[in-house]
């Protein structure tokens, strides 16, 4: 690996603040969670926070940003709003979808988040047409489109990466590679020896591994992919190794099942995108344990605000359920 | 100012108005921009409007979704499938993303995304260019579902779909691309969701979808001739279904068939009749009935595929049974030889 340069004291202050946001946000759900309160799937992301972080921080508030049924973390660190997000796991009027989403339809346009929809690599061709639209529309913006290795063997997926090249479209596809789709290993779906970049990089599209437990390394490669394609040089595949340390769906760990080895897990637990970060911080003088003791507590108060925030809301009225199956007339 | 206009030229001018009136406006499909131009609708719009109507790769579930996200950030596009069947293979993106999208994030915004889907008939389109699926898309709610017949409608129904600004699926049947009728000149729209009456009638109403209609009219005119009035309605929208307009004729004539182009078991016939016994029960005075492609698969060869599809006959038949009419009274419609192509201006292939 050559030297790089480093990046910013307060890139890399702000990196590891959003990352902590986002683990901070998800335990706090895991501990609620069991309450059934929040009567709608969750997928949580802890352990996976380094490749959402690195990926928005390149990208401009304004640009465009979509994800699948694993979308806390691309949601928030987009800038996606907290309050809403929680309201909308209560299933609240307040939510970000007022309640007729769940946490599979999180949305927040305001912040570029044009919405994430669990049906496998269903928002990839989506996210290239909100690229296509840029395109069309000369607006100079970019679309991000998260979604995991599973993807990546959906039809979908391939006929999107293929119009998306044909076109030169300014797409990042930020493929989270943690190895299973729900209880199913690389092994069973995919032959041995593939590599998902390399087989990619087969539509003439520039194609990169990088280490999705790095935020620093995620930021500079979706930085590098982010202004090409501004400059019209087209889309970028980037492939992020990464683990989930939780259940497919669910606030569980669920190791006892034996679909992957413990060592497996304790392995990735070591690679733990924050435990490095902090080191790295710390060791750096780039923060003090002051610091961090601090920037945790402004979180926690931050989450403790969005728990409260849906908790008090209210359910939506009942006579919405035939509302809005239809967008009404007029410009919009 | 109207002049006689075929439903492919209704459909090319519908087109072109829509692009000229908003920029946002454009169209994609396998063979857009080919010599063919669509049967003909696009031949010309590529000079007018360059890169706003373009050719696409043979993907149809990826291009929809494609064409849905554009919709997300203001385009309106217009997508085209020369054959449902292939529109099948993008049922993920139209059903379960685009039909949803503005219910499931709280209506915050709608897509508009017109489909043009054609349903094949007879020359051998066989098993798998010949399915008449409007009820799969009919049965989705956040879709919108038009079946126009005249020309007139065609065109009225097109900019209406274009201007909605919700996905619209836009079934044409490949029987009705020749005909000819009367078109007004300059923009105009025919409003989604209402059903038009053919012809008025007394004693049996005939709702019918699509090509059906025009068997529903021959029907009539032969009715008429032994004294039966019956009315003709043209649904021309799936979804949202006319019902009031369904009842009121079927209350005024207490007798029912449905005629439409699919098969009958979880279909519009079904619906229609369903929706009349349910809701206009004491107004019957007879068992409505209902035609629809016969339940197989549609075979190619050509004294077979005939037989899938319902005649005037068979409609002016069960009118006759429904009023007590004696069969020997009624002089049945013909049916146009050969029977596997709609008329002789049609040569194959199609």
């Amino acid at each position: 690996m050559p030297k790089v340069k480093a990046l910013p004291a307060k890139l890399r202050r702000d990196l590891y603040r959003s990352m902590l946001r986002l683990r901070l946000c998800e335990e706090r759900l895991v501990e609620l969670y069991p309450e059934q309160e929040m009567r709608c799937p969750v997928h949580f992301s802890i352990g996976q926070e380094a490749t959402p972080v690195g990926v928005s921080a390149a990208l401009r508030p304004d640009d465009y940003a979509m994800s699948g049924h694993r979308s806390h973390g691309h949601y928030l660190a987009k800038g996606g709003d907290m309050n809403r997000m929680f309201a909308e796991f209560y299933g609240k009027k307040t939510g970000c979808a007022s309640g007729m989403g769940g946490s599979m339809h999180l949305i927040d346009r305001e912040a570029g988040f044009l919405g994430a929809t669990p049906i496998v690599a269903s928002t990839i061709p989506i996210g290239v047409g909100t690229a296509f639209g840029s395109k069309m529309r000369g607006d100079k913006k970019v679309t991000a489109i998260y979604f995991g290795d599973g993807a990546t063997e959906e039809g979908a997926f391939h006929e999107a990466v293929n119009f998306a090249v044909l076109k030169k479209l300014p797409v990042l596809f930020v493929c989270e590679n943690n190895l299973y789709s729900v209880y199913s290993p690389l092994s069973v779906r995919q032959p041995a020896g593939r590599v998902i970049a390399d087989h990619v990089r087969a539509y003439g599209i520039e194609s990169l591994q990088g280490d999705g437990n790095d935020p620093e390394e995620v930021y500079r490669m979706s930085m590098t992919a982010a202004t090409k394609a501004r400059r019209g040089g087209g889309p970028t595949f980037l492939e992020f190794a990464t683990y989930r340390w939780l259940e497919h769906c669910g606030a569980s760990y669920d190791n006892d099942l034996g679909y992957r080895s413990k060592a497996e897990f304790e392995r990735w637990k070591k690679k733990c995108p924050l435990l490095r970060s902090r080191k790295r911080l710390l060791k750096d003088k780039i923060v003090t344990a002051d610091n961090l003791k601090n920037i945790e507590a402004d979180i926690r108060a931050e989450v403790e605000v969005a728990v409260n925030f849906a908790q008090a809301s209210p359910f939506p009225d009942k006579s919405v359920l035939f509302k809005n199956i239809y967008a009404g007339s007029g410009d919009g | 100012m109207s002049r006689t206009l075929k439903v492919t030229q209704a459909i090319g001018e519908a087109l072109d108005i829509a692009m000229a009136r908003d920029k946002r406006v454009y169209i994609m499909g396998l063979g857009a921009t080919d010599p063919r131009g669509l049967f003909g609708t696009t031949v010309g719009l590529e000079k007018k409007y360059g890169s706003r109507i373009l050719d696409m790769p043979t993907a149809e579930n990826g291009m929809t979704g494609i064409a849905t996200g554009s919709a997300l950030v203001g385009m309106r596009p217009i997508l085209m499938h020369q054959r449902l069947d292939f529109a099948l293979l993008s049922m993920d993106q139209i059903a379960t993303q685009a039909a949803k999208w503005c219910y499931m994030f709280g209506g915050q915004q709608g897509i508009p995304l017109v489909i043009r889907i054609v349903i094949g008939r007879g020359w051998g389109q066989g098993p798998q260019h010949s399915q008449s699926l409007q009820a799969w898309f009919g049965h989705i709610p956040g879709l919108k579902v038009v079946m126009p017949v005249t020309a007139e409608d065609f065109k009225g129904l097109l900019l209406a779909s274009i201007e909605d600004n919700n996905p619209v699926i836009f079934i044409e049947h490949r029987w009705l691309h020749n005909i000819s009728g009367t078109v007004p000149k300059g923009y105009y729209t025919t409003p989604i969701g209402k059903l038009r009456v053919v012809r008025s009638g007394k004693d049996i109403t005939i709702a019918a979808t699509s090509h059906m209609v025009l068997e529903a009219i021959r029907a009539a005119e032969s009715l008429a001739k032994a004294g039966v009035s019956a009315e003709v309605l043209d649904m021309r929208t799936i979804r949202p279904l006319d019902e009031k307009g369904l009842l009121r004729s079927v209350r005024k004539t207490g007798r029912l068939i449905a005629a439409d182009t699919g098969v009958l078991q979880g279909g519009l016939a079904s619906d229609l009749v369903a929706i009349a016994s349910e809701r206009a029960f004491k107004d019957l005075k007879a068992a409505p009935r209902r035609f629809g492609q016969a339940d197989c698969p549609v075979p190619t060869a050509q004294n077979l595929s005939p037989l899938c599809y319902p005649t005037a006959s068979d409609l002016a038949t069960a009118a006759a049974e429904a009023v007590g009419l004696n069969l020997k009274r009624l002089d049945l419609p013909r049916p146009a030889e050969p029977r596997d192509l709609p008329d002789k201006s049609f040569t194959g292939p199609f």
